[in-house]
């Protein structure tokens, strides 16, 4: 069966992804930091599906190991999901370059080291699909967490280039743009339930999109109208918002 | 935001406790005392309500499987509506399913549920191997019928008074379809429907729909159905979708001229005296699941259902007159269930017992009380008892008489100090 590597395997949309895709035959590779504490989940899903399970050690901050991280792994994944994210704390990024640094790297920077050796595997056999998980927050630069969505807005871009170079080599690449998701990063906000997707729910929209050749989703699939709308307000009247 | 049960009565403030660890729980049950655990809240009546309510559900990974033996390990969270869909495509399905498919491990073992093959198969103890129970203290003991075998009893049919069941090894049984291959059997009265159990009591699943509206000579006709699993390789099951009810239907939705119809559309619709279907193991077993919020068409002010099981020796009379009873106030419900029962195992509280069952859903109203109290009475005449996982009113009395093992189980729970910690609004109404 074909492998999925899953990168920041530790968040819920990641494990959610990992369920839906071992549901549907792929075998996995869960990668993260401190991949040990993975290990009830990763049984679960394979007592559930009996499907081969490896939990890897990933440090997406150490850019230096990522050629060999790939490189030991035995056999090669069809398709590769990242769920990369971390929010960090606004106003510490501001203060702080320490944090700011963190979450531009986190977001951006390790993704882009890993995803640079994982494409060129791809593109030289020519088969394979790249899920990047981004932001709606990448849309448009708001007060309250620019320096992550900022380090989004880079990492939707970057999809997109790399969309355009593979796809002469029949390799997929989606990008992901989840709207409030009720996930641990959001565990400490108020967020409107009516807009708020489950992990799930998320992760059955990444599946079809990759499944239907889809290029960019929104999830919710309402997110892509609200954004339409936020991207519409002229930037005299959007900078004297509170947002 | 508070938690209610399935029938939407009755209804009080609580605290919600969620816990990731056991450490984490350990704590909880350490700062807490009036607390009782919960899994996906489909107990009818009070058993799961208190003022401070343990959330299991969330505590709901798969830990082993046994391919050879056909044991699953799975934490007491774990949905049987997940088991089913994981591993029926893999040939394997619970021994032991209830009406419906949304409820925890914990809760399936708590209240001890039993399914259409009672008769040949017991509860759902029967099916279960071992699990480990967290006491008042924290500590965490392995119950099986030969270990610690108190609590094992106990807590299986306990209703949650013994202590959070963690996780649990189940036995499953080995299926070769989807599918279940099943045989309706009409009948026209009482007499007809106990012969009819007698005559397929070697059947794996039996159990029938009794018209309680029905009276005279058509008193007690029911649709029986028989059937058990096909064997034709088909395994590829994916889970039925739901139909929702988004909101509460206004009270007067379901009254007696509604229930009344409904009984004999129900009952007309099967033309012939004995006919075949293949139906999908969900609509087989789980009927009502198909309905997300079914509970919300009888109106805000909740339902009640009220079931009863009498012992062999006095089941036709007793039922006779149970069913005379209903018909005469009109209060009957739209679709009531009867089934013969096996055995009764040792748990000091399941339910079942050699005789047979009547399950029954009233909405909640003024007079409802005082006509159950009737049955009640009718009841307790024919050395008959109450299902706990269904109950929210019965009283001390009549509980009492229907289970002679009760006071082994609150010995028990002194003992432990159980009784301290772990409660529910039903066990503060009975005592237990």
């Amino acid at each position: 069966m074909p492998y999925l590597l899953i990168i920041g395997a530790k968040s819920d949309i990641a494990k959610a992804i990992a369920n839906k895709y071992a549901e549907n035959g792929y075998d996995l590779y869960l990668a993260a930091r401190n991949s040990k504490e993975l290990e009830t989940f990763a049984q679960d899903i394979r007592v559930k599906t009996d499907k081969k399970v490896e939990c890897l050690e990933l440090d997406i901050l150490d850019f230096a190991s990522h050629q060999d991280f790939y490189n030991n792994l035995n056999e090669k994944p069809e398709g590769v999901a990242s769920a990369v994210g971390y929010l960090g704390d606004q106003t510490e990024s501001q203060k702080e370059f320490n944090e700011a640094q963190t979450i531009i790297n986190t977001n951006y920077t390790g993704v882009v080291s890993l995803l640079n050796v994982i494409a060129s595997n791809f593109e030289a056999r020519k088969s394979g699909f790249i899920i990047g998980i981004s932001s709606v927050a990448g849309e448009r630069g708001r007060q309250s967490n620019y320096t992550y969505g900022s380090a989004k807005a880079a990492l939707s871009a970057y999809l997109s280039g790399l969309r355009n170079r593979l796809t002469a080599s029949n390799v997929a690449v989606i990008t992901v743009k989840p709207g409030f998701v009720d996930t641990q990063m959001t565990e400490d906000m108020d967020l409107p339930k009516a807009l708020t997707a489950t992990p799930q729910q998320v992760a059955d929209d990444v599946y079809n999109a990759q499944v239907n050749g889809k290029n960019i989703i929104y999830t919710r699939w309402f997110w892509k109208w609200i954004m339409l709308i936020i991207k519409t307000i002229p930037e005299w009247k959007f900078k004297q918002l509170k947002l | 935001m508070s938690i209610n049960s399935w029938g939407n009565y009755p209804k009080i403030n609580n605290n919600s406790i969620k816990f990731n660890t056991i450490d984490d729980l350990k704590n909880q049950l350490k700062n807490h005392s009036e607390i009782i655990a919960c899994g996906n809240n489909r107990s009818y009546g009070d058993s799961a309500l208190s003022n401070n309510i343990i959330q299991v559900k969330p505590f709901n990974k798969f830990l082993d499987f046994d391919q050879k033996a056909g044991v699953l390990h799975i934490q007491a969270g774990v949905l049987l509506a997940d088991i089913i869909k994981y591993f029926v495509p893999r040939g394997w399905f619970l021994k032991i399913v209830p009406g419906t498919k949304f409820i925890t491990i914990g809760g399936a073992i708590a209240s001890d549920v039993h399914g259409k093959n009672h008769h040949i198969d017991g509860c759902f103890s029967e099916s279960t191997l071992e699990f480990s129970l967290m006491l008042p203290d924290g500590q965490i003991k392995l119950c099986s019928p030969s270990k610690n075998q108190d609590l094992f009893r106990a807590t299986c049919g306990g209703m949650g008074l013994t202590g959070v069941i963690l996780d649990a090894k189940i036995s499953l049984r080995k299926i070769n379809s989807k599918f279940i291959s099943q045989t309706t059997i009409k009948t026209e009265n009482l007499e007809d429907t106990f012969a009819a159990f007698e005559k397929y009591n070697s059947e794996k699943y039996n159990f029938a729909w009794i018209d309680c509206f029905a009276r005279g000579k058509n008193l007690g006709r029911s649709i029986m159905t028989i059937g058990d699993f096909a064997d034709d390789g088909q395994l590829d099951y994916i889970p039925s979708q739901k139909i929702n009810i988004p909101f509460f239907l206004p009270n007067f939705t379901i009254n007696k001229f509604t229930a009344g119809m409904f009984n004999k559309l129900y009952y007309y619709q099967t033309k012939q005296q004995i006919s075949h279907q293949k139906l999908d193991l969900d609509a087989y077993f789980f009927p009502l699941d198909g309905i997300d919020n079914l509970n919300r068409v009888w109106g805000k002010s909740g339902f009640l259902q009220y079931q009863c099981i009498l012992p062999k020796e006095t089941a036709f009379v007793g039922l006779t007159e149970l069913i005379e009873c209903i018909s005469r106030t009109k209060l009957g419900s739209h679709l009531s269930v009867l089934k013969k029962h096996g055995k009764a195992n040792e748990n000091y509280l399941s339910f079942p017992l050699e005789g047979y069952s009547l399950a029954l859903d009233f909405k909640m109203n003024n007079g409802l009380f005082k006509h159950l109290d009737h049955l009640d009475q009718i009841l307790q005449k024919y050395g008959g008892r109450i299902y706990l996982t269904k109950d929210a009113r019965v009283s001390k009395q009549v509980f009492e008489r229907g289970y002679p093992n009760i006071e082994k189980f609150r010995e028990l729970r002194k003992k432990y100090k159980m009784s301290q910690k772990f409660n529910s609004l039903q066990s503060h109404r009975l005592g237990l």
